[in-house]
């Protein structure tokens, strides 16, 4: 509010939904309104001023049930879902889009025509339209154990999101799911998911294109793809050939770990010990 | 075993491919303890999408691709040299698990060709839907056909197990129908059709009683039709598909371009490509009067019994209704927004939660998502100056908006000036 044209502040935070409801809990203490957002250990741009916001779970709290009076519980949930996208420029939106809220008479959350709504509503959209990709696009190969184990690398960080959906449809499997980017994953075992990491040596990230060896798979792994990927091609009708449709929809990105677009296993593995 | 089971399946899903439907959409279902699977409501999930640009959603297969009809717009008839190929119950069992369990697909669809009976086909397809939901807890998505002529009873039991069935009427006009397939007729497909919606809204009133009554086709039925095999008008398919949605338990009416599958035939036409374009104007028409409240008789009528193949439905009605328009963003019904071209059901929702705060300006409409090449004849909004369809007359924003797109390189602006050597 009364910032003076020559201090010019950037606030640093660790990018968490508490960490963003905190950042807005300084801001209005300190009447200080940042330029921009940096993540924690960044380094901030020149002739500006560094605020470090300390995530604190009671200043979250306070604006976080603020919030909640200012806008439906969906639209609350849609802009902690947002985060997921780690979009850069989502976090100034972001906090704008809070700050708005918590000083509007009422809702602000249809209010399309505000870049800062439009922008977080939008981001929100992407975020779940990625999840749904995680949705599809999840394959599964069965290691020798009977664990099912698939490899990912989503556009945003979206695996926490597709866990309760996996969790639900899969509930007596043991399956593991490892984003490769952000290397971390979620095993699930006896009904409950949890999230797991892997050392830097692990035999994990030296799988090519995520698929498993002869001995790490279970011995009927390899005809159950191969009938996945008869089964992908018989399908297709040769007269209405579309492969623009066919990008769109599951763009090339996605095809390393997909089991139909990729080839053959090399002639059959020894069976492994059960 | 596998080498064989490969064939079949390579055999039985290329049997299959022509079947349209293959939505997972309409029941919502959470996992069951000592179960497989689960059904996400609403949109449903695709898995993969083939390189014809169709999704894959379920296991489409044929049980049998064995017939004992010989219609002719179908590629399994019997007078067909086709490989033939029939799974096991089991092989179909086991491939549908083993593949949702790696989620490569939603769920089954199945379908059969006619062997011996009706009765005796159906009743191997409700085994296989049987042994997937008790013997293997499964709890995916389960689409049957239901076999035309196939008894009552047959019927209501794959009900009980099918989150959605369905029977393709194929040819909308009953004289076509006889011509291409004698054996068949309309009543064999209208009776099935009546059992499974009369069997769902049993099994809605039972469960307003007791909460626990078995779930009967929860996500309804659907049905297909042929296009361009026979000679109907998009009027006479429309009109039908209309009728079917006013049933209550019709959740899906799909079109399938006629690919030429069976040449030979002199009953059917000569085609070189499938009529694609037609199709996806049917499919355009078709979500006019399911979500943008058209009724049938606005989008084709007696002067226009065929829909534009150049512009779509939507357009065309618009520049046939001029007087309709412009349309006010900022104050016209909903109803009446979304019957602008280039505005959908998305941004039409936007705008009137929107038009609330403020004025809206073309430059809002444009980040919301409107495409305004199509909206800026039909719309004010307050600033916008270009010239609205009355000013321009249909005829002129038919051809402005038809333009092709502009090339921005250079090189194809310039004037290109053939050389060609001079006769000496």
């Amino acid at each position: 509010m009364n910032v003076s044209a020559e201090e010019e502040w950037v606030f640093a935070y660790d990018r968490t939904w508490d960490g963003m409801l905190t950042a807005v809990f300084d801001a209005f203490v300190r009447r200080q309104f940042p330029v921009a957002f940096i993540g924690e250990g960044e380094v901030p741009p020149l002739f500006v001023r560094t605020h470090r916001v300390v995530t604190d779970e009671e200043k979250a709290g306070r604006v976080l049930r603020a919030l909640r009076r200012k806008l439906s519980a969906g639209a609350v949930t849609g802009l902690a879902t947002s985060l997921y996208s780690e979009l850069p420029e989502l976090d100034l939106h972001l906090f704008r889009f809070v700050c708005k809220a918590l000083r509007a008479e009422r809702s602000i959350e249809t209010n399309f025509a505000d870049a800062d709504v439009l922008f977080v509503t939008d981001t929100y959209r992407k975020v779940l339209r990625e999840r749904l990709r995680m949705m599809q696009f999840v394959r599964f190969q069965k290691t020798a154990d009977g664990t099912y184990f698939s490899m990912i690398e989503p556009d945003f960080d979206v695996l926490p999101l597709v866990v309760p959906h996996f969790s639900d449809r899969f509930g007596e499997e043991r399956w593991l799911i490892f984003d490769r980017r952000r290397r971390y994953g979620y095993y699930h075992a006896d009904h409950r998911a949890v999230r797991v990491t892997f050392d830097e040596g692990a035999e994990l990230f030296r799988l090519p294109d995520g698929r498993l060896g002869g001995a790490m798979r279970d011995a009927d792994e390899a005809d159950y793809q191969k009938l996945w990927r008869t089964y992908f091609k018989a399908i297709c009708i040769k007269e209405r050939l579309n492969p623009r449709k066919h990008r769109k929809d599951m763009p090339v990105r996605y095809w390393k770990y997909l089991t139909e677009k990729q080839e053959d296993m090399p002639a059959a593995c020894p069976p492994s010990e059960k | 075993m596998k080498e064989d089971t490969l064939r079949k399946l390579k055999v039985l899903a290329e049997a299959a491919k022509y079947d349209v439907s293959c939505s997972s959409s309409g029941t919502v279902r959470r996992g069951v303890k000592g179960g497989v699977g689960n059904t996400v409501g609403g949109i449903g999930v695709c898995h993969s999408f083939a390189e014809d640009g169709r999704c894959i959603s379920l296991l489409k297969v044929m049980l049998t691709n064995y017939c004992i009809y010989d219609c002719a717009y179908c590629v399994n008839r019997r007078s067909n040299d086709i490989p033939r190929a029939t799974l096991s119950v089991s092989e179909l069992v086991d491939l549908t698990m083993e593949f949702y369990k790696r989620n490569y697909i939603e769920g089954l669809f199945l379908s059969s060709g006619v062997v011996r009976n009706p009765d005796y086909t159906m009743e191997r397809l409700v085994r296989v839907a049987k042994d997937l939901r008790t013997a293997h807890r499964f709890n995916g998505y389960i689409h049957l056909k239901s076999i035309p002529g196939a008894s009552r009873e047959l019927v209501n039991e794959a009900g009980l197990y099918a989150d959605r069935m369905s029977v393709n009427i194929e040819i909308p006009n009953e004289a076509s129908l006889k011509l291409l397939a004698p054996e068949k007729d309309h009543a064999s497909v209208y009776r099935p059709m009546g059992y499974i919606q009369q069997g769902a809204l049993e099994s809605r009133e039972e469960r307003r009683k007791h909460r626990h009554a078995p779930r009967f086709v929860p996500a309804g039925q659907s049905t297909q039709m042929i296009v361009g095999a026979t000679g109907e008008t998009d009027r006479d398919i429309l009109t039908l598909s209309s009728a079917l949605y006013g049933r209550p338990t019709m959740r899906r009416v799909y079109y399938s371009g006629y690919v030429p599958v069976n040449t030979s035939d002199p009953r059917l036409p000569a085609l070189k490509q499938p009529p694609l374009v037609r199709e996806n104007r049917l499919y355009q028409a078709d979500w006019l009067m399911r979500f943008y409240q058209f009724r049938v008789e606005e989008i084709v009528d007696e002067a226009h019994p065929d829909l534009d193949l150049e512009v779509d439905p939507k357009l065309a009605w618009a520049l046939r209704h001029p007087e309709q328009f412009p349309v006010d963003v900022n104050r016209a019904d909903y109803e009446m927004i979304l019957r602008v071209p280039g505005i959908g059901v998305k941004s039409a929702r936007l705008i009137v939660c929107a038009r609330r705060f403020g004025r809206l300006t073309s430059y809002d409409l444009k980040k919301m998502g409107c495409v305004m090449k199509r909206a800026q004849y039909f719309i004010t909004c307050g600033e916008l100056e270009a010239k609205g369809v009355n000013e321009l007359h249909p005829e002129g924003v038919r051809s402005l908006i038809l333009q092709p797109k502009r090339r921005k390189k250079g090189g194809e602006l310039q004037l290109a000036l053939p050389f060609r050597e001079e006769p000496v």
